[in-house]
């Protein structure tokens, strides 16, 4: 509405009001009057009418005066809003010419200058981050270049597992063809370094979770240096030694680890090789010896000895004195090559080692644990990956071979030496098919390491055997290791530092009218299907109003395994800004995105990745709200079956309120780690599906279909609360 | 009667004089040559004694004693563990397997006398 006519409405309307009241007045009065009366009043009246219409006439005109005075001031408040307005959202150049009455003037003066304060604050701020900025460039820079000239590899992660920084020596050790440059363009995915990945696409979220373990308990007993260690296999097949570094704020708690890295594969080999080495010359120079005592012993005890025997003596002590002499020759020529191993082993307190085996046997091999007795003051030094590897592999034998799914724990000092003993009921392990068993590399449900579990005894200067134990019906598998003695502990829990998640839980997607269900998939059980578990990151909550995928991160699972090596992690540009709340969220910022491919060339790639596989997505209505929303542009339709594993969760445990992913994960306790990265959120949602299966199965829900009903059912049941 | 020793190693430089020994000092002695010929012989010649060595073919010393301990009739078989590793732990696994006695080598053969005539209780 214009401002003339507000202005023609407010003085019509307030000219009628005026003789509508007068008017009003007037009858009141007349029709009180007497009929002379009236006649009086009317001739008086009549006689002075001009001068009445004289007055009314100078009143309505005082009127509209007052009414255009107000209303100047009217619109020029409105101007001011306006204007203000434009300075603090659009233009903070922009001054307010003041006009208008003074009232206006003023503010407007005052205005004014509270934008050019405004304007001078920001400006400084401006300033001082850009030249704040400019130092960090700098600093990283320097720290690039250092970095650069290391022979190890580099790496730094943030808590959640997101790379941050990293060298290219690392970029070399952990990509799958260490002689060449990493510069896989098929799909960019699969074990590839690069800033804003998942550090779990390369290397086992259990190891690294495992010497985060490590690295809290030293942090709890206040040990000065905080370093741990573990071997990891690269892609490649080279054996990794790896050092993680915490990486601390100012209330000591963790934020992120710096990994360092070298290929040890021929140091290992190295050492493996002098080890054997020294251990063949100590054993043939002890046995010769042993020999020419026993020999020369015997002639000088009985003189008595026939010529003949005598001289049979004499031989083997020549013999042997000359075998003996050719040992060390080549002893000496052999240890010329070698050198000496860095692999360093680390202390750890022996409950601790058992209870990390226990949550493996538990986790992975579903076998049941009990402890008899743990000597709680035994320190080992060892290399604590690889000893749980080993009896993780022995287990997993036991399970699978002897049908042992329950063992209980025994650790206990004997002499200079540590007992950790696996005990179950029934019969041992025969000799012969635990001689088989050392042999084999240790591999357990597809991971694990490529070292033998006699490779994995030597390196500890431990032995293993198995055998019945006395008076009982039991058997126990036995790993003899020599005792360490470190400064008496202190013990902390380590307590994950997770960032709040996300809690929209509702979106509006027909999740389950999806036009590619079809019946035969509809009738395969669950276990057996292949799934794609994936995950978004986005600009903000709402599609519908222009938000964007910033990132997708997806695994694959087969047969109740996630496939490490099966991964698709991209970022992508979303060509629009993004909100603070969700940089906090998901911790990548816009220059991250810079350069990266758009939707439209992602998602072909996604698409392929997940065809033929049946979808799956925690709150997966709002990722599938966003790919819907391509449709149009992109021609793709994700037409797949979609499996929600809020929904799955809210039908196994229906009286859980809080069905988010960390919650869930908390429940079935999942380690939370690498959350909000696209692939570290869709592995750890893959690991709660795959638990919630056995979960679904014991509601008697075992094929897809029975799945996506009940969580139909659930779906309504939610939104009528 | 004469007490019965069984020496097993696969080594016939040590064998010869550990042959000699037991018999000048009047043990009825018989010769294994790898772990499988020594639980063979476990069984026919029925030995008081085993000198066992721990490196063999086919089966090691502990497997062999691990095998005779595991069957109750020659649970009265003393053995004497020897070994040319002489590493502790091998000496705690060998001993937690039911040996008797474990000899390092090179070795005294008048303490390695004592020994066996300290387990067998004399030759006669």
């Amino acid at each position: 509405m214009s401002l003339k006519l507000k202005f023609a409405l407010s003085v019509a309307g307030l000219f009628s009001f005026v003789i509508y009241m007068i008017g009003i007045c007037v009858l009141i009065i007349w029709f009180n009057l007497t009929a002379e009366e009236q006649a009086f009043l009317q001739q008086i009246l009549a006689e002075r009418i001009f001068i009445i219409m004289l007055f009314t006439f100078m009143l309505l005109i005082g009127l509209v005066f007052a009414v255009e005075r107000l209303f100047i001031v009217y619109t020029h408040a409105t101007r001011l809003h306006e204007e203000t307005r434009l300075i603090l959202t659009a233009n903070p150049n922009h001054r307010i010419t003041p006009t208008g009455p003074s009232e206006t003037r003023r503010l407007a003066v005052v205005i004014n200058s509270f934008a050019d304060r405004h304007q001078d604050l920001q400006t400084d701020v401006e300033t001082r981050i850009r030249a704040a900025r400019a130092d960090l460039e700098e600093e990283k820079d320097i720290l690039a270049a250092l970095m650069s000239e290391l022979t190890q590899g580099v790496l730094v992660c943030n808590i959640d597992g997101q790379v941050l920084l990293y060298n290219n020596r690392a970029r070399q050790l952990l990509s799958q063809h260490p002689d060449k440059p990493a510069t896989n363009g098929t799909n960019g995915v699969g074990g590839l370094v690069g800033l804003g990945r998942s550090i779990f696409a390369i290397i086992d979220r259990n190891i690294i979770a495992h010497a985060l373990d490590n690295l809290h308990h030293a942090i709890g007993q206040g040990h000065s240096s905080l370093v741990s260690h573990f071997v990891t296999s690269a892609m490649g097949g080279q054996l990794i030694r790896v050092s993680m570094a915490p990486v601390r704020d100012k209330q000591q708690s963790l934020t992120g680890f710096v990994l360092t890295m070298e290929d040890i594969t021929r140091r290992f080999e190295v050492s493996n090789r002098k080890d054997i080495l020294t251990q063949s010359l100590v054993e043939s120079t002890r046995s010769s010896l042993a020999n020419i005592r026993a020999a020369i012993e015997n002639i000088l005890e009985y003189p008595d000895m026939g010529r003949q025997r005598l001289t049979m003596f004499t031989k083997i002590i020549r013999e042997e004195a000359i075998a003996l002499g050719a040992e060390l020759d080549k002893t000496v020529k052999d240890s010329a090559e070698y050198f000496e191993s860095q692999w360093s082993l680390e202390d750890m307190h022996g409950s601790d080692l058992i209870s990390a085996v226990q949550r493996r046997f538990e986790t992975k091999l579903g076998v049941a644990t009990r402890i008899i007795a743990v000597d709680e003051r035994l320190w080992l030094k060892i290399d604590s990956y690889s000893v749980v590897q080993a009896l993780t592999y022995i287990m997993s034998r036991l399970r699978d071979e002897l049908r042992i799914t329950q063992v209980s724990f025994r650790l206990e000092r004997s002499g200079r030496f540590v007992r950790l003993d696996l005990i179950w009921e029934g019969s041992p392990v025969d000799i012969e098919t635990l001689r088989v068993w050392e042999h084999q590399t240790l591999v357990t449900n597809g991971e694990g390491i490529p070292l033998t579990l006699k490779d994995v005894a030597d390196r500890h200067r431990g032995e293993v055997w198995c055998q019945a134990e006395k008076g009982t019906e039991r058997a126990y598998f036995r790993l003899l290791l020599p005792i360490s003695h470190p400064d008496p502990e202190l013990q902390q829990q380590f307590i994950p530092q997770i960032s709040s998640s996300r809690r929209l839980e509702y979106y509006d997607f027909d999740l389950f009218n999806q036009p590619g269900q079809k019946s035969e998939l509809d009738e395969r059980p669950l276990t057996e299907l292949t799934y794609t578990i994936f995950d978004t990151e986005t600009t903000g909550l709402n599609p519908a109003e222009g938000d964007e995928i910033i990132a997708i991160g997806a695994v694959r699972c087969i047969n109740g395994r996630l496939l490490r090596q099966e991964t698709m992690e991209q970022l992508i540009d979303p060509r629009r800004r993004m909100s603070q709340a969700a940089i906090n969220i998901h911790g990548i910022s816009p220059d991250m995105l810079e350069d990266q491919p758009t939707i439209d060339q992602i998602l072909p790639r996604f698409y392929n990745f997940a065809e033929d596989t049946v979808l799956v997505a925690h709150n997966a209505a709002f990722d599938m709200r966003f790919l819907q929303l391509k449709e149009e542009q992109t021609g793709i339709k994700f037409i797949q079956p979609v499996l929600d594993t809020l929904l799955l969760s809210a039908v196994v445990h229906p009286t859980q309120s809080d069905h988010s992913l960390d919650a869930i994960a908390q429940r079935l306790g999942i380690k939370l780690l690498g959350r909000h990265t696209a692939l570290g959120d869709a592995i750890m949602t893959g690991e709660v599906f795959l638990k919630l299966i056995p979960l679904l199965a014991e509601q008697g829900i075992h094929t897809l279909k029975e799945a996506r009903e009940a969580a139909q059912q659930t779906y309504y049941a939610l939104i009528e609360y | 009667m004469a007490k019965r020793v069984l020496i097993a190693d696969d080594e016939p430089n040590i064998v010869m004089s550990l042959e000699f020994l037991m018999e000048r000092n009047g043990y009825e002695v018989q010769i294994a040559r790898n772990g499988e010929e020594a639980l063979a012989a476990v069984g026919t010649f029925n030995p008081d004694l085993i000198l066992l060595d721990v490196m063999m073919p086919l089966r090691s010393g502990f497997e062999v004693c691990q095998k005779i301990r595991e069957n109750p009739t020659w649970q009265a078989i003393k053995i004497i563990m020897l070994t040319a590793k002489g590493r502790e732990i091998e000496i705690a696994k060998g001993m937690a397997l039911g040996a008797n006695a474990y000899i390092t080598k090179p070795f005294s053969t008048k303490e390695l006398l004592e020994q066996v005539y300290a387990l067998s209780g004399g030759a006669e």
